[in-house]
């Protein structure tokens, strides 16, 4: 593993999103706009909806973009002989994938920042725990979802395939996350399985930041994010491989 | 003297069902050499063995005294795939400086790099606007990065117009000039006058090797071409 190389990679990464217009001003306006979406809404409902449903909208976010974008880019990469070429030289797989997960954690950071700022400064939402907190969620949050992207990037040949793995990884983590249905409320074998996807505990720290900030709570459920993006790095490192058949 | 720069011996590669290279033995030494042969034949196949990126079954392949693929040789190589194995929304000089990081050499190789393919004034324009044969070129660039002892070239002129398939091939001698052994693969026959050295391939065995005229003379044949249908009729 090296330093210089990790570095390289991330920026390149960004270079490449930094020309790309569209994608930048997509991954850090549409946040801010479906997270004001939410509050009109919910604005002449009683009961504070807002500062329930938020806090799992500011957790899905960083998760879905990057899993999105970063499968994307990944399989472009694949099918380019780019990382072919990448793996004849002195590149390591984890200098590979972490210099993605640098990247696209560094621009979650910011996508982060924008869309609690809008909401906590111009939506009112209540935050009960420290603001910053939030961040750091996000941030791991969407080192998930770019593990996980590179992940299924291996089991994709085309983009189109690539875009149909969001249903089908994505969506159940979204409906079982507790958003909907509070976790311990649902049937038991959704309970368990909600408890196994990584997307529940970023959920939680969410709306436990809001709600009561217990510190503790919080730390615990991004410890067990963070290691469900570790493992899912783990076995994307597995799946780059530099002799193919 | 250094012995020769890669040695394969009795290798074995097998993609799904079909056995690509049968057991192929074949020495390439300092100087350009040209891997002739129609599409199919593996030469790709070949090649991505000299650089480490493909599975083999059973044999050895040597490069530069070391089994390929190996870490000390992954500066050493330069390699070039059929298509341009550059990214598309970085400019020429965003995507060299880049591998040259990755490579760990100097910067200022990067300027040289993209002279040596007549890319200067295009170093700040964004590949995907560039045409398919400028784009080669900057994919071949980024194998010049830092000077390779062995350049693995992979159709490297197909589709180019002759003016620059000219330019390359002197480029190729250049290099070779310097020291560094070059192989480049072509399914067109007429380059191979170009080349110190042959190794005439069809379907994953090596049918001729060595210099061109010598290889006409045995055959007899006016040019490569010939020699290869009349190598072929000979086997069969």
């Amino acid at each position: 593993m090296s330093a210089r190389i990790t570095l390289a990679v991330a920026g390149r990464v960004l270079t490449q999103v930094r020309r790309d217009h569209r994608t930048l001003a997509m991954l850090l306006v549409v946040p801010c706009v479906l997270i004001s979406l939410l509050w009109w809404m919910f604005d002449d409902l009683p009961g504070g909806m807002f500062d329930r449903f938020g806090p799992g909208l500011l957790a899905m976010f960083p998760f879905i973009v990057m899993f999105l974008v970063t499968s994307v880019t990944t399989l472009r990469e694949r099918g380019s002989g780019t990382l072919e070429r990448l793996l004849t030289m002195p590149m390591g797989r984890l200098d590979f994938l972490l210099g993605y997960a640098l990247a696209f954690g560094l621009l979650a950071a910011v996508q982060a920042a924008l869309a609690v700022g809008v909401s906590v400064g111009l939506l009112g939402l209540d935050v009960n725990g420290p603001v910053w907190l939030l961040g750091v969620v996000a941030v791991v949050d969407a080192v998930l979802g770019t593990a996980l992207g590179l992940l299924v990037s291996a089991f994709a040949t085309t983009e189109f395939q690539a875009v149909q793995f969001m249903p089908a990884f994505v969506l159940p983590q979204i409906l079982l996350c507790g958003l909907f249905v509070p976790r311990d409320a649902m049937p038991g074998v959704l309970e368990a399985i909600s408890n196994v996807l990584p997307l529940s505990y970023a959920v939680d720290a969410m709306q436990e930041l809001v709600a009561r900030a217990d510190q503790g709570e919080v730390w615990r459920d991004v410890l067990v994010v963070a290691v469900f993006a570790l493992a899912a790095l783990g076995l994307g490192a597995a799946t780059l491989r530099r002799r193919t058949p | 003297m250094m012995k020769n720069v890669v040695e394969v011996r009795a290798l074995v590669v097998v993609r799904g069902a079909r056995e690509v290279l049968p057991g192929i033995s074949l020495d390439v030494p300092a100087g350009v050499t040209g891997l002739l042969g129609p599409s199919g034949c593996g030469k790709t196949t070949l090649m991505r063995c000299l650089v480490g990126a493909q599975q083999v079954r059973s044999g050895t392949v040597e490069v530069l005294g070391e089994p390929a693929g190996s870490a000390p040789l992954r500066t050493r190589v330069g390699y070039v795939t059929q298509a341009a194995s550059v990214y598309d929304d970085l400019t020429v000089a965003e995507n060299l400086r880049f591998f040259a990081r990755v490579l760990g050499v100097d910067p200022a190789s990067v300027d040289e790099a993209i002279e040596s393919v007549d890319l200067a004034g295009h170093r700040d324009q964004v590949v995907a606007r560039l045409s398919g044969g400028q784009r080669s070129r900057v994919s071949l660039a980024v194998a010049l990065l830092g000077q390779p002892d062995l350049l693995v070239l992979d159709e490297p002129t197909v589709g180019l117009d002759p003016v620059l398939r000219r330019d390359l091939w002197a480029l190729f001698h250049r290099i070779a000039d310097a020291g560094a052994a070059v192989l480049v693969s072509s399914h067109v026959m007429d380059e191979a006058e170009r080349c110190h050295r042959l190794l005439l391939m069809r379907e994953g065995r090596i049918i001729a090797d060595g210099p061109p005229d010598e290889i006409r003379e045995r055959t007899g044949a006016a040019d490569i071409e010939q020699a290869f249908l009349h190598l072929v009729e000979a086997t069969q």
